[in-house]
């Protein structure tokens, strides 16, 4: 293993923004994996350390196959890690709507343009993220349907769904779509939380990235074949939202299956602790993403489902 | 009149309301009338629009009888931000500006978007009011994607402001208010002025006068155009350069917003408070009008400290528009196209 700085900023009464990346195997670019970009991205941070051990320990034992190189960047923003801010610090901007970076731009900028000249080239990449919404999924790999991929590895990882989705403007900024635009097969796996550790989920990613790493030919490591995914476009999610703001008790939890006109979760009036909205599932399906915010307004999505014929492919 | 747009229940026992100020000649409404929307307070630390709405308000209703069509002021499109002082909208990681036209069947930020595009459509023009950041100090100007150039110049050239930058366009830009309004026919300008979390009565001013000329040229305002428009200057990215620190530390300018500097005449130095030492003196790259600086001290490699606009003092005093018109029409000539 060898440790490597991919990219610095000085930083005014601060150490220095020091990004780091463990490089193990040599030969071609095989695989880069991304850990947190946002500074409250505490089990993105978690799952890619994690990875940096299980590899060492593969490295150590000669099982990272002859011609690889796989870089591991546990996270790229320390910086915000440190002071609990889920953005940059100075100018609260995200450093993964910066992407592919501007080395003459301003900070955030000049870090995306660092990190993705050391991550660029690889054949593959691995994100682990969180979405723009509080809340919790099922463990699953997501791929954008951009110019230049189409995901066809990503059965390989072994969880349990494959989510495509169509970028939407705000999304031409991210890691992800920059990776998939300059010629890398790049996947996002998405667990069950962001800041705070839920180790459950995060064997799932830890595992399901053995599984890739070893179909794709890079260490030798059998290991059990996980799921056949059920395959899906987010588009053909049930999205539920609330019609009424409140505490949000959530009764359901991502992977549960859920029958039609199930409860799912109550709204509760914070003034006079009554039930004001129970939000039921108009079909039977899997619960794969739930909003986990104790608090909700009117108009929030609380849940999206998988519907149960979807569900069977 | 005070009217709601939208409204959406909060956590505990408050509901979120979107609020215009509708304006209309009273005992004088007719079909037809021509309608102006002016919009401010997407980004909640943009504070410099809030005299803008209260000012063209008063105005209007000490002259009603002048009113000759309608006046909307939205003042506050992010009402949770200007209460918590950020730009974004408190717990939802998105910038406001980045999920227009929004979606009715949408989470709630973005059901307010689309019930404020819907509110806004169809007006014969609109304003879209930003400051700049808290960290730099911008002259009043109008920003203007190329795609929608020929038709918003026209309109941007009679608002009494400084600069028109007509800049190239960015597919992160497709979910702005502005881009959305002129995507569906509603041309909409972007006014940038001032700073951050304040306001500037000068450039406040100045905007409500040129409100009122372009009031006045639609036929919503029958009292006299205001004396004195300025004449701006029109120009694209390429006359603008940016300077971005190099260094990290305090940044102590010397040269003053809003005038011209050499190339090579030092706009400040970054400071070492540690060590007494200067990290970086900061020089201008061109001649030229310093219209961006950097207020906010604290700086990191990156941060921008100046932008400076290639033109001179009598183009700043006078405007370009007479150079920029000729160059269209060379560039139409060489097409052989005319002018419209």
């Amino acid at each position: 293993m060898k440790e490597v700085c991919i990219y610095t900023t000085n930083m005014p009464y601060r150490d220095n923004s020091d990004i780091k990346g463990y490089v193990f195997g040599e030969g071609k670019k095989s695989l880069c994996i991304v850990g947190s970009t946002r500074g409250n991205e505490v089990q993105q941070t978690y799952i890619a350390s994690q990875m940096v051990h299980r590899l060492k320990k593969l490295e150590e034992r000669g099982l990272i196959n002859p011609g690889h190189q796989i870089m591991v960047i546990p996270t790229i923003n320390k910086t915000s890690l440190n002071v609990g801010k889920r953005f940059w610090p100075l100018d609260n901007t995200d450093i993964n709507r910066m992407f592919p970076g501007y080395d003459k731009g301003e900070t955030t900028q000049r870090i995306a343009a660092g990190v993705f000249e050391a991550v660029q080239g690889y054949e593959f990449g691995i994100q682990f993220t969180s979405f723009y919404r509080q809340g919790d999924f099922t463990p699953h790999v997501r791929f954008m349907d951009v110019v230049g991929g189409d995901g066809e590895h990503a059965s390989e990882f072994g969880l349990a769904y494959v989510v495509t989705y169509k970028p939407e403007p705000f999304d031409t900024t991210t890691l992800n779509y920059n990776w998939r635009l300059w010629d890398t097969d790049a996947y996002s796996v998405y667990t069950s939380s962001t800041d705070h550790i839920e180790e459950e989920s995060a064997n799932i990613a830890q595992r399901a990235c053995l599984r890739f790493m070893n179909a794709r030919g890079m260490i030798d490591y059998p290991c059990h074949q996980g799921f056949i995914p059920t395959k899906l476009n987010e588009a053909e999610l049930t999205q539920l939202f609330s019609i009424q703001g409140g505490i949000f008790r959530r009764l359901a939890r991502p992977g549960d299956i859920a029958s039609s006109g199930q409860v799912l979760a109550e709204i509760v009036s914070p003034m006079t602790g009554e039930v004001v909205e129970q939000i039921t599932t108009p079909e039977g399906g899997v619960v794969f993403f739930t909003c986990s915010k104790p608090l909700v307004n009117e108009h929030t999505l609380v849940f999206t489902m998988v519907p149960r014929e979807l569900a069977r492919r | 009149m005070k009217q709601e747009v939208c409204s959406a229940q909060l956590y505990v026992d408050e509901t979120l309301r979107i609020w215009k100020n509708h304006l209309e000649p009273l005992g004088r409404v007719k079909p037809g009338m021509k309608r102006i929307s002016v919009v401010t307070g997407i980004h909640g630390d943009e504070l410099e629009g809030q005299l803008v709405a209260f000012e063209l308000a008063r105005r209007i209703q000490e002259s009603p009888e002048k009113l000759t069509g309608v006046v909307d002021i939205y003042p506050a499109i992010n009402p949770l931000g200007i209460s918590t002082i950020q730009r974004s909208v408190p717990q939802f990681d998105l910038d406001m500006n980045r999920i227009f036209p929004g979606n009715d069947e949408g989470d709630l930020v973005e059901y307010i978007s689309q019930q404020v595009v819907e509110d806004i459509a169809g007006s014969d023009l609109a304003f879209d009011i930003h400051a700049s950041n808290i960290f730099l100090t911008e002259v009043p100007q109008i920003r203007i994607n190329e795609i929608t150039a020929a038709r918003l110049v026209p309109f941007a050239v009679r608002a009494n402001m400084d600069f028109i930058w007509v800049h190239a366009s960015a597919t992160v830009l497709q979910n702005t208010l502005a881009y959305s309004l002129n995507d569906i026919g509603t041309p909409c300008l972007v006014v940038e002025m001032g700073v951050g979390m304040r306001i500037t009565r000068e450039y406040g001013h100045q905007l409500v006068d040129g409100i009122f000329n372009l009031m006045c040229d639609l036929g919503i305002w029958s009292g006299e155009a205001p004396a004195n428009i300025r004449k701006p200057i029109v120009s694209t990215d390429g006359k603008v350069s940016f300077v971005n620190a190099d260094a990290a530390g305090v940044f102590l300018p010397r040269a003053s917003h809003d005038n011209f500097v050499g190339a090579g005449e030092e706009l400040g130095v970054i400071a070492d408070a540690t060590t007494g030492q200067v990290n970086q003196v900061v020089t201008s790259p061109t001649d030229g009008l310093l219209f961006t600086l950097r207020e906010f001290p604290v700086v990191q490699p990156g941060s921008l400290i100046a932008r400076i606009l290639g033109v001179t003092p009598e183009q700043r005093e006078n405007g370009n528009l007479e150079e920029v018109r000729a160059k269209a029409r060379e560039f139409l000539a060489s097409r052989g196209l005319q002018e419209e």
